[in-house]
């Protein structure tokens, strides 16, 4: 059999899920006013968001499911789904990392995760875990003396009202698309973070270190705002495997950048991606949105997806200011009968708006993955430009990989410039390697990291170290 | 120290090789030569393990072991190398990242210690000169652009890095011109040690006017019908291969 496709074809089973089966605080499935009623009443929110809620469900009943992208899936049930879950109660987590599956834990060793995460991973009480207490009060002290506000969506509600209000649903409003209403109106939880004028947040802000963490859900709501000269990396997502409890995730992600802000907000995805029949995976369908509101504002977009059943995604933004920046960095891997249509929008709209695409498709197995990109020009954004390369890598004869540019210029004063290519692992570069003295896994890394090095130079350092093994070991054959 | 014992050798339902027996003693030079589609090439992919092709008899041993069984880059371990007649591109790879890791991988097979970034820059800087690669060449990405003459120059450059105790050169002057050609085969002369044995595979008997043989044999129909020394390659070069069928043949 081709080399190539037997080392990958190995990634077969996805080992590394685990599902709980102690019973929860949970809705029965079904959706209509009452559910929302009932999570927003659960949550205690004020009556504007409750209104905000029911305006958003009321607009995702009038509308229909899109059914443009270049993914088949079963159809969805929404009437099928639970909309909410209690978190678990500490009684029924594990007291200590020797409670938890061990297959689990070798998982983090493969993938490099650092010791006093993977506990919170496994979902330990975190109270009982002295190390990641100690390290998230810490963290937490030094960014109280910032006045940067980090917390769950949840409790930024009630903390902070006025934030909220203004900004939620300023870059994503709720009657964006289908899934973004579904968001809106049945949202559990998710981040917010508030960095004020001036501050550059001294460290990367990851989802692990909210405490009460517990199971944010499947519609994940966040919320990112830098004022003027204000400046975050934000790291969502970890190579992690995790299985969510339902299979839809429709998380909305808005990100706010005021004049001379910047945004960088990086993903790795490595979520449940069904079994090699592509049965059972998650469908990861997120609207993520950056709006560069001010002068010289810059917002960047890195991910990593590589897993995942149908991967539906399109982080983009609005380059509103002028001498704004939007970047996006992407790598994206479907492998077995993986799906993904995943690209960017960057719409200029200021003067001399900048955007850089940089998109790695890499397909194995019967894995089908489509480049969507808009590059839109205004009718007054003089002087934009646009960078985009998207390249494709394919590994054995079975997978595909296209390509949607669409580029939409309103002014004779833009310059636009899209490279485009696409490979195939051969088996004349694996026998060159090995003949050099590489084993063939290393072989097979060393071509598909090659090939992603312009994205993983933009990733947050512990990510990329993390982002690298990841992708190793999604392609690790059976040697032997 | 390498020896091929009547092997014959396929790829999916085709024999190539048709029972080859040759020995390659320490130290010292064989070319190889034959017209096009004689199996040469196969030759070189057989010693180095290509698996697409399957030895179906005879043995082939290195340094008194049988490596059959061993995977490509088992061999390469034990000091196979091959300068390949057309080296693959990998974009996004750096010469030296790539290079460097090849390099460790054999130090650690043997045992020996790993080269750090400061030691393999210094003993890549000697390695280039010796085919006068521009030091550049070190942050490219492996053979992308390159033009046929540094390629050739860089497998070369390799073989001088890993050190290599028997080196398989697979028609190193196809697409170069004199020049180049000469110093491809300067750089061989001036790596050679009577530790090393070289199998050069050639096409055209110029290259051995500078990389002087000491045994030529002529390799036709997947068989080596000939051997001889230095002249017998002139000779060719001059009569042609139907004379060695001729001689050969009724």
């Amino acid at each position: 059999m081709d080399e190539a496709r037997e080392i990958v074809a190995q990634r077969g089973e996805y080992k590394y899920g685990f599902v709980s089966d102690i019973q929860v605080d949970k809705l029965p499935p079904g959706l209509d006013e009452s559910v929302v009623r009932f999570i927003s009443a659960k949550k205690g929110e004020p009556e504007w968001l409750l209104e905000w809620r029911l305006k958003a469900f009321r607009a995702w009943q009038k509308m229909t499911e899109p059914e443009w992208p270049h993914v088949t899936y079963e159809p969805i049930d929404y009437q099928a789904v639970s909309y909410w879950a209690s978190p678990k109660s500490d009684d029924d987590k594990p007291k200590s990392l020797d409670e938890v599956d061990p297959e689990i834990l070798a998982t983090f060793e493969k993938l490099g995760i650092p010791l006093h995460e993977r506990a919170a991973l496994a979902g330990v009480a975190v109270d009982v875990v002295l190390d990641s207490t100690s390290v998230t009060t810490t963290f937490k002290e030094k960014l109280a003396e910032a006045g940067i506000i980090f917390m769950s969506f949840g409790e930024a509600v009630k903390e902070h009202p006025e934030l909220v209000k203004k900004y939620l649903g300023s870059v994503v409003p709720a009657s964006d698309n289908y899934f973004a209403a579904l968001n809106s109106a049945v949202f559990s939880d998710g981040s917010f973070v508030f960095v004020p004028k001036g501050v550059k947040c001294p460290m990367e802000l990851s989802t692990y270190f909210r405490i009460n963490e517990a199971n944010t859900g499947q519609f994940e709501r966040t919320l990112i705002i830098c004022e003027e000269g204000a400046q975050v990396s934000y790291l969502e997502g970890c190579t992690a495997p995790i299985r969510k409890e339902s299979q839809l995730h429709a998380a909305v992600v808005e990100l706010v950048a005021l004049e001379d802000a910047y945004i960088k907000y990086s993903t790795v995805q490595n979520w449940y991606p069904g079994d090699k029949d592509g049965k059972g995976g998650i469908f990861n369908f997120v609207t993520k949105r950056g709006l560069c509101d001010g002068a010289r504002s810059r917002i960047s977009w890195t991910q990593v997806e590589t897993g995942s059943a149908v991967t539906w995604k399109y982080p983009s933004c609005i380059l509103k200011g002028d001498d704004s920046v939007g970047e996006f960095y992407s790598v994206a891997l479907t492998n077995n009968r993986q799906q993904a249509d995943t690209g960017t929008k960057m719409i200029h709209l200021g003067r001399n708006t900048t955007s850089t695409i940089v998109s790695k498709g890499i397909s194995a197995g019967h894995g089908q993955q489509s480049y969507r990109g808009l590059v839109q020009v205004g009718k007054k954004a003089l002087g934009a430009r646009n960078y985009t390369q998207c390249d494709s890598l394919l590994i054995g004869s079975d997978c595909g990989a296209h390509t949607f540019p669409y580029v939409d210029v309103r002014n004779g004063q833009a310059t636009v410039e899209h490279e485009a290519s696409t490979s195939r692992i051969g088996e004349d570069q694996l026998f060159y390697l090995r003949q050099r003295g590489l084993s063939e896994e290393d072989a097979v890394s060393m071509i598909v990291n090659g090939f992603c090095k312009d994205v993983f130079k933009e990733l947050p350092m512990e990510f990329a170290v993390e982002a690298r093994k990841l992708l190793e070991v999604s392609l690790e054959g059976a040697v032997g | 120290m390498l020896e091929l014992i009547d092997v014959h050798a396929r790829i999916g339902d085709t024999e190539i090789l048709k029972g080859v027996t040759l020995t390659i003693p320490k130290g010292e030079v064989h070319a190889i030569m034959g017209p096009n589609a004689s199996g040469k090439s196969t030759l070189s992919k057989v010693i180095t393990g290509h698996p697409d092709y399957e030895v179906t008899s005879g043995d082939i041993r290195f340094e008194g072991e049988s490596i059959l069984e061993l995977e490509v880059e088992e061999r390469a371990h034990k000091g196979i190398f091959m300068s390949f007649q057309h080296p693959v591109e990998i974009p996004g790879v750096a010469t030296s990242v790539f290079l460097k890791a090849a390099v460790n991988a054999n130090r650690t097979a043997r045992g020996a210690e790993e080269l750090d970034a400061a030691g393999f820059l210094r003993s890549a800087k000697k390695n280039m000169k010796v085919v006068d690669l521009p030091k550049d060449l070190l942050h490219r990405s492996l053979n992308e652009g390159f033009s046929g003459g540094e390629k050739k120059r860089n497998e070369i450059f390799q073989m001088a890095m890993l050190e290599p105790k028997l080196a398989i050169l697979d028609e190193p002057d196809s697409g170069l011109d004199v020049d180049a050609l000469k110093i491809v085969a300067e750089g061989v002369n001036q790596l050679q040690t009577p530790e090393r044995s070289v199998l050069v595979i050639t096409h055209y008997q110029r290259l051995l006017d500078y990389l002087v043989p000491d045994k030529t044999h002529v390799f036709i129909d997947g068989r080596i019908v000939r051997t001889g020394d230095a002249a017998l390659a002139l000779e060719v070069e001059n009569r042609g291969y139907q004379w060695v069928r001729d001689e050969l043949g009724a």
